[in-house]
């Protein structure tokens, strides 16, 4: 099966930035009341919206980057096509917007995710929305900035000398005049397309961001009030239930749905070999599932027990991003001969879920034959057009609207839920909401790429690397490369026929290279008796890694302790999406079982935007990471999924939680990255290097200790 | 089939299925739809409410055995506009990401500290395990746990 969701969209985002934006001015200002808009566009849009080929005249431009509303009463709207699902961009990117606008953060909202209002966006992942987004919005708010300090400039018919902009206000600072944005926005509905070449403020100068502003409507999510898509009610609004497959790639041999009439107000749709019921009540539409008779004939399938040697025997040819990749630089086979300690290793990862705690959901509605889904997903555009292929419609006839979501993992790309609520929605003539249940979540989404990576090293006495080979078999290239110095290497991806449906995970293969490639180095250390931390830094040139590498060991107290049998210290380093992360984990071990006590982790992702924000995010990700590290992990044989429970998937709880200690290193003099993914990438190999110094085990597979140390 | 449940000291009146769950009568048929789906295996907790104080999950409960007893959901924590001393607790520490899951982790935790107001970091962490972040909010929550013992403290000082 082909990558349902590859690395190559985190590669591409550039390649459709531009919104065709169909919304009249008239019904944009009718919208959010009188004011000002100001868009952002590139030379080229802006020059054609001033030639022949502007549209109607009340039109908007039609190729905006990106725009704000200013209302009549100074409070401003920032229109994005990025989602929340967790990660406090609601909060992080109104404080950037607040920041060049210089108005009181509490007075810039977002409107997100939402197709017919928001910017074209590829979507929410890859650690994009800081660097890109936040730089974008940035642009527009300090070009609205200097749009604001013109207009006060006029009002004062040119009198007053260099006008500054302040809380939400232009001043005039040789007589102390001020006029508020809303005097200046009040009784206008105008639009202003600007370049954007206004100067944004460097971050040593930030007064908003940078700071730990609280999330924004957090009072919503402690008293129940913010409504995900699962929580939204329609009028008429029926309930929808799925009857899936009985295995994977089945076909539907019969299907006999008459038996759902006896469930008042119930309907089924028989449709190829898409089968589903909706009913006025929950318990209902479970009913009425339950009622159809279904066959289904499935063809034979690889199990788990299989997996490791099937991915390596079924490569498969493929071009792009998702195609092999292979990287070499020296030579591997010369450098042989140098080597006085030589090593090979294989390293393996498990599928696992995301098991977001809001499973996929969707609330399909159609009026007048256009289609309005309210959707969890993190990538809304996609979902429109996915609907829109899959009923025939022009773009502009469906409406994706993404509710800040129940959390999504990587998980969310896809949008097979808003298509099957619609196709139920057609069907019954009226809204329909369809969540998916647990099992359904753990079976019908897709899975974190499972992979085979088999390393081999070789290093000079005094430690010096000399070559490294790697071969990562299915897991993904991201972070493949080694951020050491070795003169010689050769690195490959090698994409393979997958049994399970897999697709993007937070981080996607970058835990998986950081596990292989960080436990190997562990492994290199211990032959060549070097501390793993001096072995990484003799070995290491890039000052940016190397920092956060001595501000975890130090906060941790790296070689200060002995390791005894029950207690063992690893540590664990990288780079990725423009992040360097350095984790060390101390591990205890009671007979068979294993738990992580603490964790320090130092992480630079350029300027802090919102430190408390930020933590949250670093502090998650190594919780969550510790799951996959531990004892996630997806069973399966002949096309059907054998634990798909919660009860049987063991995700971590408060009992698994170490302590955990960040550390930010907050780089001013550098721009400011992505941090949802990147920090979930040391914590399996520092506690793969912790149990194996307590032990002297060494574990090459993740989950690590899904039964403790019993084999 | 009709019955009614006190839900957040008010009798309402429900027309639902026979078997349906208590959490799809409140979401569904109350409109309370804090109370969220997590797992419906009693596993996660995202559908924890109050049962005469105790904490249990709604998705294992048909909503007409628990007729009469005193049900509290998240909506009903709030007095008068005022957060309750949990979720304030919450917001100030804030511990949640998606906040998917908090609504339940304060129903639990709120449960907890009526009956042990000074509980210790393991009594938090024992009570709470069967609450899932997936985000893996957990010592942001055990931090506002601790802070929701000293704000309801005070609170109790400054009410005599």
């Amino acid at each position: 099966m082909r990558r349902v969701d590859s690395e190559l969209a985190q590669q591409d985002s550039i390649s459709r930035l531009r919104h065709d934006f169909d919304l009249d001015r008239r019904n944009f200002f009718k919208l959010l009341g009188g004011g000002m808009v100001v868009g952002i566009a590139a030379p080229h849009a802006l020059s054609q919206e001033s030639g022949a080929r502007r549209r109607r005249g009340d039109d908007m431009p039609n190729t905006l980057d990106s725009w704000l509303h200013i209302g009549e009463d100074g409070q401003v709207t920032v229109f994005t096509g990025k989602v929340e699902m967790g990660q406090n961009i609601r909060t992080s990117l109104a404080q950037e917007v607040a920041e060049e606008l210089r108005v009181p953060v509490d007075t810039v909202h977002l409107l997100m995710g939402d197709t017919d209002l928001t910017p074209y966006d590829m979507g929410t992942f890859g650690s994009r929305t800081t660097p890109q987004m936040g730089t974008q919005l940035r642009k527009v708010a300090a070009s609205a900035r200097e749009v604001l300090i013109q207009m006060a400039a006029e009002r004062w018919n040119g009198t007053a000398r260099d006008p500054i902009a302040e809380n939400g206000k232009i001043r005039d600072p040789k007589t102390g005049r001020t006029i508020t944005y809303a005097q200046l926005t009040h009784g206008q509905k105008l639009l202003k397309v600007v370049l954007a070449d206004a100067p944004v403020t460097p971050a040593d100068r930030w007064k908003i961001a940078g700071t730990a502003v609280p999330k924004k409507d957090g009072r919503d999510f402690v008293t129940g009030a913010h409504k995900y898509t699962s929580d939204l009610i329609l009028p008429g609004m029926l309930h929808g239930k799925v009857i899936r497959p009985s295995a994977f790639h089945a076909r539907l041999v019969s299907c006999d749905t008459s038996p759902v009439e006896k469930v008042p107000g119930a309907v089924a749709v028989h449709d190829g070999d898409f089968v589903a019921v909706a009913a006025p009540d929950k318990a209902d539409a479970e009913r009425a599932a339950s009622l159809v008779r279904a066959q289904w004939d499935a063809p034979e399938q690889p199990s788990d027990r299989e997996l490791f040697p099937y991915l390596k025997s079924h490569p498969v040819e493929a071009t792009g991003f998702e195609g092999n990749e292979q990287y070499v630089t020296g030579s591997v086979e010369q450098a042989r001969t140098q080597a006085v300690k030589v090593l090979e290793g294989t390293y393996t990862v498990a599928y696992i879920a995301h098991t977001p705690l809001e499973p996929r959901a969707a609330v399909a509605a159609w009026k007048d034959g256009k289609l309005t889904v309210w959707t969890g997903t993190q990538r809304p555009f996609a979902v429109r057009d996915e609907l829109a292929g899959a009923f025939h419609l022009p773009e502009d006839s469906v409406r994706v609207i993404v509710p800040d979501t129940g959390s999504a993992y990587g998980g969310k790309h896809t949008g097979e839920c808003a298509v099957e609520a619609a196709r139920l929605a057609k069907a019954a003539g009226k809204p329909v909401k369809l969540v998916w249940s647990r099992a359904e979540e753990f079976t019908w989404a897709y899975f974190r790429p499972a992979g085979v990576i088999d390393v081999k090293s070789g290093a000079k006495a005094d430690g010096t690397l000399v070559f490294w080979e790697y071969d990562n078999y299915n897991s993904g290239p991201a972070a493949m490369h080694t951020p050491y110095e070795v003169p010689n290497q050769r690195i490959a991806f090698h994409p393979a026929d997958t049994p399970l449906r897999q697709g993007s995970y937070r981080s996607l293969a970058a835990a998986a290279n950081h596990f292989a490639r960080e436990s190997h180095m562990d492994e290199l250390s211990q032959a060549l008796n070097i501390d793993p931390l001096e072995f990484r830094m003799k070995n290491l040139k890039d000052d940016r890694l190397r920092a956060v590498y001595e501000a975890a060991a130090d906060k941790f107290g790296w070689g200060k302790t002995k390791s005894t049998p029950t207690r063992g210290f690893g540590l664990a380093g990288g780079f990725e999406k423009g992040g360097y992360i350095a984790t060390c984990a101390e591990v205890a071990i009671d007979r068979d079982e294993v738990a992580v006590v603490r964790v320090v982790q130092a992480f630079d992702c350029g300027a802090v935007v919102n430190p408390q924000g930020l933590k949250n995010q670093i502090s998650g990700a190594i919780v969550q990471g510790l799951g996959g590290a531990m004892f996630e992990a997806i069973h399966f044989d002949n096309g059907k999924i054998l634990n798909p429970y919660l009860a049987d998937y063991r995700v971590p709880r408060f009992s698994d939680a170490p302590q955990i200690e960040v550390v930010l290193v907050d780089r001013k003099d550098q721009k400011s990255m992505g941090a949802g993914e990147t920090p979930l990438t040391g914590i399996a190999p520092a506690v793969a290097n912790a149990i194996f110094n307590a032990s002297g085990i060494r574990l090459r597979s993740m989950p690590l200790v899904p039964n403790g140390m019993k084999a | 089939m009709v019955f009614t449940l006190l839900v957040n000291g008010a009798q309402s009146r429900v027309d639902a299925p026979e078997n349906e769950s208590l959490l799809y009568v409140l979401r569904d048929h109350l409109q309370l739809t804090g109370t969220k789906y997590g797992c419906g295996e009693g596993q996660c907790g995202a559908c924890t409410v109050l049962l005469d104080g105790t904490p249990v999950r709604s998705c294992r409960i048909q909503a007409r055995a628990v007729a009469g007893k005193k049900i509290t959901t998240i909506e009903g924590l709030e007095r008068g506009g005022e957060l309750d001393p949990v979720q304030q607790a919450f917001l100030e520490a804030e511990a949640f990401q998606c906040g998917y899951c908090t609504p339940g982790m304060i129903l639990s935790a709120a449960a907890l500290l009526d009956h042990t107001p000074n509980p210790t970091h393991e009594q938090i962490i024992q009570h709470m395990d069967g609450n899932i972040c997936r985000c893996g909010t957990y010592p942001r929550i055990v931090e506002a746990v601790e802070r929701a013992a000293e704000l309801k403290r005070k609170t109790k000082h400054a009410t005599g």
